[in-house]
């Protein structure tokens, strides 16, 4: 009961942050030099037609008019036109946004998965060589940006030893599976074709793990300060001590307890993905919503950007509410918490 | 003399840190019978609870490592046995009950799974889902807490830290061991509390008879809990007897600080101390380990240790100064 209503107050205030978010990226877009028509319609277009366009898209009128007009399509899922696609942005939105999911999402799964795994055997046998190989890899994967890992992948796996694809999301002999939710592996599942769904994952493996590398290893650092912590633990020592086999110790008693730091970062990490799959996306050529929003940006398609900003900002309303549900199901001291206080 | 359950001999321990080895445990001898309660007295940081961990075989390894020395319980050694019978050892043979409740309690897990665990894993035979809840409520109930259905569902930090440490205490009586490891159980409680825990400590113990090992630092605590008495100085056990010949004919000068430092009832102000501390475990004193905080030190306490005279029937001291009665 309490919880739901700590979740009506997190998503009440998330409105509100939505809300402060838009004005401030329809400001800031719109204020900055260069004329987004010129740029759409290019230097070589004559001035009736920016004129005219400048005033279809309100252009002149004032900026709050402006945000006015933005606002009251975006309530009814309006978000108004692409300068570039010259579709609805909202269009352009649902064609990219599916593909950076997939991408993401997998990304997530690899890096919440192999980061936790490796972060616990290394901090369960702390100081040893296992410990000490997985914290270099850790380093190694830190201070290496996802595209040089990219890159790599791409050279060694796609032309060295040609074992995966590294261009796209499906082979070009092999039919899309029906639509459903936008995200080609799911959706070949989805439909029962298996065979679809093996070449979208082989299309997937090189993009994200390129993408995951950097938070695993973030997720394998913090994993693995907290285990070999709490391995000190006196309740560590204790249910040991009273019998309990260690199998049960470590995958409950000190997994719980210890993931709790992890799930916080994770959701950071998750969020920042999104935004970091710009690059990754370029280099595979994955056809994706953070290549999209870049574009969108350097060519300042105004209601392109203001929608994917927003898009960014719900994903990480979303992702945030998550990983705090998470964590008040990991940590009672949480939970109980926020059932007391409010 | 009743029959020996756990008799601990010439223990050593160390620790290694960045700096070097911490001799740590420096050949602790100590028996304890079957029944019997035992008080392990000494200073903060003279290895009381590295020598119970070593029972228990639950010390943080590495960096702990157990030298040399053997632990016998019924005549088993319990360094030499294999992880499947070491298992049937912890819970039911020995089981142990933390310093400070808050850290022995896991935060995320409720009091009865951690309970049901204990129970399950830790009592002889195997039982089922349904008489293990109602053994752990049942021993919930047996260290008055009060709503123990409530307190089953209910996680560490919703408990006070006089009701945690009950919690420990079930869990620790719940599987019945043969020998209990009671570490400080009150030290870090109330001063409130502390005698109610002890007084429960002590009537479950003498209920159910079973032998216990009782650590602290205080002599008056021992003078109500103990049958027999160890007193511990930095690794070493430096005089042991039954309790009555101890607080009548103590022999050793550290005992007699310990004395001093008791607070008196009669004549007021504050109880003497012992001057200086426990010694840098990376280079510890040579010889008896006590020899430059001791009144009494001789040449000799700086460049041998001192061997266990038996000084009186059933009394036993590390001390030169009483070397002579050994030589009959």
């Amino acid at each position: 009961m309490s919880m739901l209503k700590f979740l009506g107050k997190r998503l009440a205030l998330s409105l509100f942050v939505l809300f402060g978010l838009s004005i401030l990226i329809f400001t800031i877009s719109r204020i900055l030099p260069g004329d987004p028509v010129r740029m759409a319609l290019g230097s070589r277009a004559p001035q009736w037609a920016v004129d005219n366009l400048r005033e279809q898209m309100h252009l002149n009128d004032p900026l709050y008019a402006q945000y006015y007009y933005w606002l009251t399509g975006a309530v009814r899922g309006d978000l108004g036109q692409s300068l570039f696609t010259r579709r609805a942005v909202i269009e352009d939105v649902r064609e990219f946004l599916p593909a950076t999911m997939e991408l993401a999402l997998s990304a997530g799964v690899i890096m919440a998965v192999f980061g936790i795994l490796l972060g616990a055997v290394s901090g369960r046998y702390s100081n040893t060589w296992i410990d000490n190989s997985v914290r270099i890899f850790s380093y190694i994967g830190i201070v290496t940006p996802s595209f040089v890992f990219a890159i790599l992948f791409l050279l060694l796996f796609g032309y060295v030893l040609n074992v995966l694809p590294t261009m796209g999301r499906l082979s070009p002999w092999i039919a899309r599976p029906p639509v459903i939710t936008g995200m080609v592996s799911l959706d070949a599942l989805l439909s029962g074709n298996f065979a679809a769904f093996g070449d979208a994952i082989r299309h997937l493996i090189l993009p994200a793990v390129s993408l995951a590398l950097g938070g695993m290893a973030q997720e394998a650092r913090i994993t693995r300060s907290t285990i070999s912590d709490n391995l000190r633990k006196d309740y560590i020592a204790s249910a040991k001590g009273f019998g309990v086999p260690e199998r049960l110790v470590m995958f409950k008693y000190l997994l719980k307890p210890s993931l709790i730091p992890t799930v916080s970062i994770l959701g950071l990490d998750f969020a920042s993905l999104i935004g970091n799959a710009f690059l990754v996306e370029l280099i595979f050529n994955w056809p994706g919503f953070s290549r999209y929003g870049i574009h969108a940006m350097l060519n300042k398609d105004l209601n392109a950007v203001s929608a994917v900003v927003m898009v960014l900002g719900v994903i990480f309303i979303i992702v945030n509410i998550l990983v705090d549900l998470i964590v008040a199901w990991l940590d009672p001291r949480i939970r109980l918490g926020a059932e007391r206080g409010k | 003399m009743g029959e020996t359950l756990l008799e601990i001999g010439n223990l050593h321990v160390e620790f290694k840190v960045y700096e070097g080895r911490l001799r740590v445990l420096n050949g602790v001898n100590l028996s304890v019978q079957v029944g019997e309660r035992v008080g392990l007295v000494g200073e903060a940081g003279c290895g009381k609870t590295t020598t119970m961990k070593c029972v228990l075989k639950i010390l943080t390894s590495p960096p702990g490592k157990i030298t040399e020395g053997k632990i016998l319980l019924h005549d088993k050694d319990v360094l030499t046995m294999g992880s499947q019978e070491m298992q049937r050892v912890r819970g039911h043979g020995i089981s142990m009950i933390f310093q400070d409740p808050t850290a022995a309690l896991n935060p995320v897990f409720t009091v009865g799974d951690q309970l049901m665990s204990v129970i399950k894993y830790g009592s002889k035979g195997s039982l089922s889902k349904k008489e293990i809840k109602k053994r752990a409520i049942g021993t919930l109930r047996e260290v008055r807490l009060p709503d123990p259905e409530r307190i089953f569902t209910n996680y560490p930090v919703q408990l006070s830290g006089g009701m945690r440490q009950r919690v420990c205490i079930a869990m620790a009586l719940s599987t019945e061991p043969e020998l209990l490891l009671a570490d400080e159980p009150t030290t870090s409680l109330d001063v409130t509390i502390q005698d109610q825990v002890l007084r429960l400590l002590n009537e479950l113990v003498e209920r159910h008879g079973t032998s216990v090992i009782f650590i602290t630092h205080s002599l008056g605590v021992v003078r109500e809990m103990a049958d027999r008495v160890y007193v511990m100085y930095a690794g070493n056990i430096i005089e042991g007897a039954r309790k009555e010949e101890l607080f009548a004919n103590w022999l050793h000068p550290y005992t007699l600080g310990l004395m001093n430092a008791l607070p008196k009832l009669t004549g007021g102000g504050i109880a003497e101390g012992i001057p200086g501390r426990i010694p840098e475990y990376l280079d510890p004193p040579s010889g008896c380990r006590f020899h430059p905080r001791c009144p009494r030190a001789m040449q000799q306490c700086s460049q041998s240790i001192p061997p266990v005279v038996h000084a009186a029937d059933d009394h036993d001291v590390a001390c030169f100064l009483y070397r002579g009665e050994t030589d009959e």
